[in-house]
């Protein structure tokens, strides 16, 4: 395998799992042991060999909540060891690796916890509310017809760059679930940031950013206490300055928007 | 519920009031170290009482402090109504291993509970000061003649330097100082990104200066008690049935 070193030692862990049956049954951490853990795989693949291990035994797997295990779809959200997608920074769990471990240790997981984040099942949470959000304003409502030209539309660089920075949040959630107050500031401001600076996002620019807020608040997520864990665990680096974006953005549009219910 | 009354109630409308009133508090306190630390002058407490007099009876101040009192009221309840708010936010069920202080600062995470130790000691410091020296309450001030006025004023000086001579009182003080220079560190920071006052070039200058004020006015407010209880040079006046004659007649110039 490119890349893999054949040096490396397998690893025999202990893994203190969050299970938990349904949403209205109480969940609790049981612990388990992998062994003949390849330093090469991903994290993600080390919770393989332990579910084949639970089917092999007759019991139930964890489930866990996995799709592209490229780092861009922003579904495998665990809580490693008291931090959101692990230890390493700027990496989701699918890109942490289990080199980043040490043979006989014992790692903790927990699905994210929030009130507007229901755990489904094991560490599967519900981040459906996330949807909801984006489904108040986090778009633009015109007719994206055939490819556009070039050009069409001047936007200067550094503009583009900022609201790409901002498109990269992938809504994974690791802000929600590092957050003191569990607060989805930092996820909801990455869209309005993003479309706050872009010339297609003006039309709707004070519905959405009112829509959004309203509609985080009414999802139960908690006020932003401007801690900074957020920013600090987000695997792909959003930044605080899109808060204070989106609370200048905010204030601009109470201010002046026509709605004035 | 109309437009206003939506906007100061979202999430963001809540922590905007915490930001202005934050901030506008942060003015404040400028304004009361300066005059506290009048008392550091070998004056008898004459400048200080003069500035007290100043500032319990100008009426520009007067008003001011009925706007001081709503923004400290609306600081404290909006504060307290987040925190619980944010609690409930994050669930019953909380992490069984949770390494936050690994992505952020303690002061940051732990702002209600210092709010809430500052709001202790500040019961007990308007009791023993603002109350005595506003409604003549636990026996009011003496009063004493201090140069540049024709008038005697309240002796809150002697307060103070009696207040300071009780170990426990000069105690709390101190310590609570360093959860006011916390609870600075991160708030005035925090007012200005919750404003949107967020700039590459000017926030690098925000964060330092937050951290310069904190430690500035924490350290300061509590060495003035520190000296005033070590030092045998700030006593109270001696109470006694004349002290208008006697300070006319002992009240050194104001400096």
């Amino acid at each position: 395998m490119a890349g893999s070193n054949p040096n490396a030692k397998p690893m025999n862990l202990t893994l203190k799992v969050w299970r938990q049956r349904n949403r209205n049954t109480e969940g609790r951490i049981v612990d388990y042991k992998v062994k003949d853990i390849s330093p090469d795989m991903s994290f993600l693949e080390m919770l393989d060999v332990l579910n084949e291990d639970l089917l092999r035994q007759g019991e139930e797997p964890v489930a866990f909540d996995h799709d592209c295990r490229e780092g861009i779809c922003g579904s495998c959200n665990l809580f490693i060891n008291g931090r959101a997608h692990g230890p390493e920074k700027g990496t989701t769990t699918c890109q942490l690796h289990m080199r980043k471990f040490n043979d006989g240790d014992t790692i903790t997981i927990e699905p994210w916890r929030a009130t507007a984040f229901p755990v489904n099942k094991d560490l599967s949470v519900d981040r459906s509310a996330f949807d909801r959000i984006i489904q108040a304003g986090g778009y633009i409502s015109v007719n994206t017809g055939g490819t556009p030209d070039a050009n069409e539309i001047p936007i200067p660089k550094d503009i583009a760059d900022r609201a790409f920075e901002a498109a990269t949040c992938i809504a994974c959630g690791a802000c929600v679930a590092s957050c003191k107050n569990a607060s989805a500031m930092l996820f909801v401001s990455a869209k309005v940031s993003q479309l706050a600076l872009l010339p297609q996002g003006h039309v709707e620019r004070k519905t959405r950013v009112e829509n959004m807020v309203a509609q985080m608040d009414k999802e139960g997520f908690g006020a932003c206490t401007n801690i900074g864990s957020c920013a600090a665990e987000c695997p792909v680096g959003i930044s605080l300055e899109n808060i204070a974006i989106m609370n200048r953005e905010f204030i601009n549009a109470k201010a002046t928007s026509n709605n004035l219910a | 519920m109309s437009w206003i009354t939506k906007t100061f109630s979202s999430s963001i409308g809540r922590k905007i009031i915490m930001a202005l009133t934050g901030l506008f508090l942060c003015s404040f306190l400028v304004v009361h170290l300066l005059i506290n630390l009048q008392m550091l002058r070998h004056d008898g407490g004459a400048s200080f009482n003069f500035w007290a007099e100043f500032m319990g009876t100008n009426p520009v101040i007067r008003a001011m402090e009925v706007v001081l009192m709503l923004g400290l009221l609306i600081h404290i309840y909006q504060g307290l109504a987040l925190a619980v708010k944010n609690k409930k936010a994050r669930g019953t069920q909380g992490y069984v291993v949770n390494h936050s202080e690994q992505n952020s600062q303690w002061a940051s995470r732990n702002m209600a509970l210092l709010g809430t130790l500052l709001l202790i000691f500040l019961i007990v410091h308007l009791m023993n000061f603002w109350i005595r020296s506003r409604f003549d309450a636990m026996g009011g001030l003496a009063e004493v003649k201090v140069p540049n006025l024709d008038h005697p004023v309240g002796d809150l000086y002697s307060v103070a330097a009696a207040s300071f001579k009780i170990p426990w009182y000069v105690a709390l003080y101190a310590l609570s100082q360093i959860a006011l220079g916390y609870h600075l560190w991160h708030g005035f920071r925090s007012g200005f990104q919750t404003l949107g006052l967020n700039h590459r070039k000017y926030t690098p200058a925000v964060y330092a200066t937050g951290y310069a004020f904190s430690v500035i006015i924490s350290v300061l407010f509590a060495v003035i008690p520190l000296i005033m209880f070590f030092s045998s040079a700030y006593q109270p006046r001696p109470a006694t049935g004349n002290t208008v004659e006697r300070s006319l007649t002992e009240e050194p110039a104001l400096r």
